[in-house]
């Protein structure tokens, strides 16, 4: 079973939802990124989405591009994103890892030798965010010989018959956009996102997880009673943007606490989910 | 459309693909709508009222067709071939944007969106998407790199006057490429009502072909009016090429036709083996930007180079999927040329002819320059002239040495 599936099975069995932090790898250097990488198991993310950076980010708001640009310019590159999991992975041999990121650095790499690569270092996902379905048969295909989930956006745009073509192939989770714009700008609307999370539970039997406009704890909470898993990327790039003046030790400590806050409100939230579920029953 | 045998004008297939070349790279929620995109153009295009709409206003308010001029003097001071000049530079506006604006504000009439947005370089498409939004009173949003209206001020102004809001993008290099991540990030989060207008026929499928379709008028003219003047077709047709919107619309009625050589003009800037040029098919690699699958300028980390040239218009390490596919198959040769031979023709086009070209124009007629002395009298050159120079006279005049 993979580390995702795994992961999604024990958090159904002890009735919680999943925290899903992001960061840009080398964001804002490739020690701090690690040390950052490496407390946040502790601090509760189940699972890591590490961002590979790149200097177009199209989909992305202002924080999420920042950090990108951060961490091109401390040297970051597909190569050191690969050593950052495979060093991570010396330690942590549970916690999944879903690169995110866009097509280019991955065409300059070469897909199949790309996927073949993340796989060895460690990594169990990829979200490729300008490869639809109708363009990602490149990168699908050699992920499914190395055993990597192609993990699949839905939208607010995406009607019955669109959702059938993003589901067909899909596979890990998948990752549904709370808004229509790019990350960490507008405030979702929750319940258009609870019928939309709906709408995908009645399709698929993958876990959902949420992402895009979740910005504070009290956001993650609200996203958990409705999904498997919550994703909180802008909020803490900024608070890396926001810290970048404060000693490297300090930063990463700073960044780890924000993430356990969020981390306590989705897990939280999600249990008392669960208990409601029961008192109803 | 032609009928030949092993056309190379029955581009792109199906999903949008010249070749290995161009698709439909975008986030999952601008895709249904890229599709319904692609489906009212090919709607519209079935529909012969809607080129009749497009026909009359290219007549009547853009002031086609734009004349193919004689370059006597120029063609005397070269002693070569026969140079014609296609004058897209007296079109309403300006410029060749103009034709492909109209054509995509009235799709997204038929289509019900009344939001326009635009990116734009050197701001003759803002320009022209200002113009046309006037024109049917729709509310327009221009996106453009600081460092690009800072040297193209009059267009700037133009815009403004002309009713649109001008958005300053001071991401990455603050210039084309960013302009165009930022209006892709606008229409992400406003896929309801708003329409993109792209000028040029890069991005995602099927802009590409979109942008082409419209601009094929500029090479269609061309043709007959060579025909009518010279009772055959040019020897070599020559454009300049940034994106690509007036090379393609230029070489697309010709590629059909082996007698035509076919040259693209890129800008060199301070020369290719330079790090700032912005020559994408001279010195660029394969990869995904903007929507396509393109040559572009890359590191060797997938990350995308800034490019520069003297013209705003051509600045951008992108270039149209199917003349990436046209410069694999060799029908069509590209070239470049650097600021100071676009500066060199940009004078001496204008104390020649009277005719004070685009600086992005000036390229295609610096690389006249290079080739005419050595064709032969009898032989015929025809270079487009996307547009005029009037928005670049406060720039080049700062690298003449001129104070205004």
């Amino acid at each position: 079973m993979s580390r995702i599936a795994a992961r999604f099975d024990e958090l159904k069995a002890s009735g919680r939802k999943a925290f899903i932090p992001f960061i840009s790898a080398g964001d804002p250097d490739a020690e701090t990124s690690l040390a950052i990488m490496e407390k946040l198991p502790g601090a509760g993310a189940d699972i890591i989405e590490l961002g590979m950076p790149f200097s177009d980010p199209m989909a992305d708001g202002p924080a999420v591009q920042a950090s990108s640009l951060r961490a091109l310019e401390s040297g970051a590159n597909m190569i050191r994103t690969l050593e950052l999991v495979k060093k991570f992975r010396k330690n942590d041999n549970k916690t999944p890892i879903v690169l995110m990121g866009y097509f280019s650095p991955i065409h300059a790499y070469g897909a199949a030798r790309f996927t073949k690569d993340a796989a060895v270092a460690g990594a169990d996902g990829l979200i490729v965010v300008d490869l639809p379905p109708e363009e990602d048969e490149v990168l699908r295909v050699p992920a499914k010989v190395q055993g990597l989930d192609i993990i699949r956006l839905a939208t607010p745009t995406s009607d019955a018959e669109r959702l059938k073509t993003i589901l067909k192939d899909a596979s890990g989770f998948i990752y549904y956009v709370s808004i229509t714009g790019v990350t960490g700008t507008k405030d979702f609307d929750s319940t258009q996102v609870e019928a939309a999370v709906a709408r995908i539970r009645a399709a698929t039997s993958l876990p959902v997880a949420v992402g895009f406009g979740v910005k504070t704890p009290a956001h993650a909470a609200e996203m958990a009673r409705i999904a498997d898993a919550v994703v909180v990327g802008s909020a803490i790039v900024s608070h890396i943007a926001d810290k970048m003046s404060a000693p490297r030790a300090e930063l990463a400590g700073s960044v780890v606490e924000l993430c356990r806050s969020l981390a306590t409100s989705t897990h939280n939230a999600s249990s008392g989910a669960a208990q409601s579920d029961k008192v109803k029953a | 459309m032609s009928s030949h045998p092993n056309s190379l004008r029955t581009g792109p297939d199906a999903r949008g693909h010249f070749g290995a070349y161009g698709g439909q790279f975008v986030a999952e929620t601008l895709m249904p709508l890229v599709l319904s995109l692609e489906a009212a153009y090919e709607a519209a295009k079935k529909d012969p009222s809607f080129q009749a709409e497009l026909d009359g206003l290219l007549k009547h308010y853009v002031g086609r067709e734009s004349p193919l001029y004689f370059a006597e003097r120029l063609t005397e001071h070269f002693g070569g071939a026969k140079i014609y000049l296609k004058r897209e530079d007296l079109n309403h506006t300006g410029a060749h944007k103009i034709n492909n604006c109209l054509g995509q504000i009235l799709l997204a009439r038929r289509m019900g969106k009344c939001r326009i947005i635009a990116e734009t370089g050197a701001g003759q498409h803002g320009v022209a998407t200002a113009t046309v939004c006037a024109r049917f009173g729709l509310p327009c949003i221009i996106y453009m790199g600081e460092v690009d209206i800072e040297r193209q001020k009059p267009n700037v102004f133009r815009m403004k006057l002309l009713g649109a809001e001008v958005r300053p993008v001071s991401s990455g290099s603050r210039t084309l490429k960013d302009a165009m991540n930022e209006a892709i990030r606008d229409w992400v989060a406003n896929v309801e009502d708003t329409f993109y207008i792209i000028g040029s026929a890069a991005g995602m499928h099927p802009y590409p072909m979109m942008v082409r379709d419209f601009q094929t008028v500029i090479g269609n003219e061309t043709r007959s009016q060579m025909q009518a003047r010279e009772g055959r077709l040019p020897d070599m047709v020559v454009a300049c090429v940034g994106g690509g919107s007036n090379a393609i619309g230029m070489f697309h009625p010709f590629l059909d036709d082996p007698s035509v050589e076919i040259h693209g003009v890129e800008a060199a800037g301070d020369g290719v083996n330079t790090p700032r040029h912005a020559a994408t098919l001279t010195k660029g690699t394969p990869g995904v930007l903007h929507g396509s699958r393109s040559y572009l300028l890359q590191d060797g980390d997938g990350q995308i180079i800034e490019a520069h040239s003297i013209s705003a218009g051509l600045d951008y390490p992108g270039v149209g999927p199917e003349h990436s596919w046209l410069k694999d198959s060799g029908r069509v040769k590209y070239f470049s040329v650097t600021d100071k031979e676009a500066l060199d023709a940009f004078v001496m086009l204008s104390k020649l002819e009277g005719i004070i070209p685009a600086l992005e124009s000036a390229h295609a007629v610096a690389h006249v320059a290079r080739i005419a002395p050595q064709m032969k009298k009898d032989q015929l050159i025809a270079a487009c002239l996307s547009g005029r120079g009037d928005k670049d006279i406060f720039s080049a005049a700062a690298l003449l040495g001129e104070k205004l």
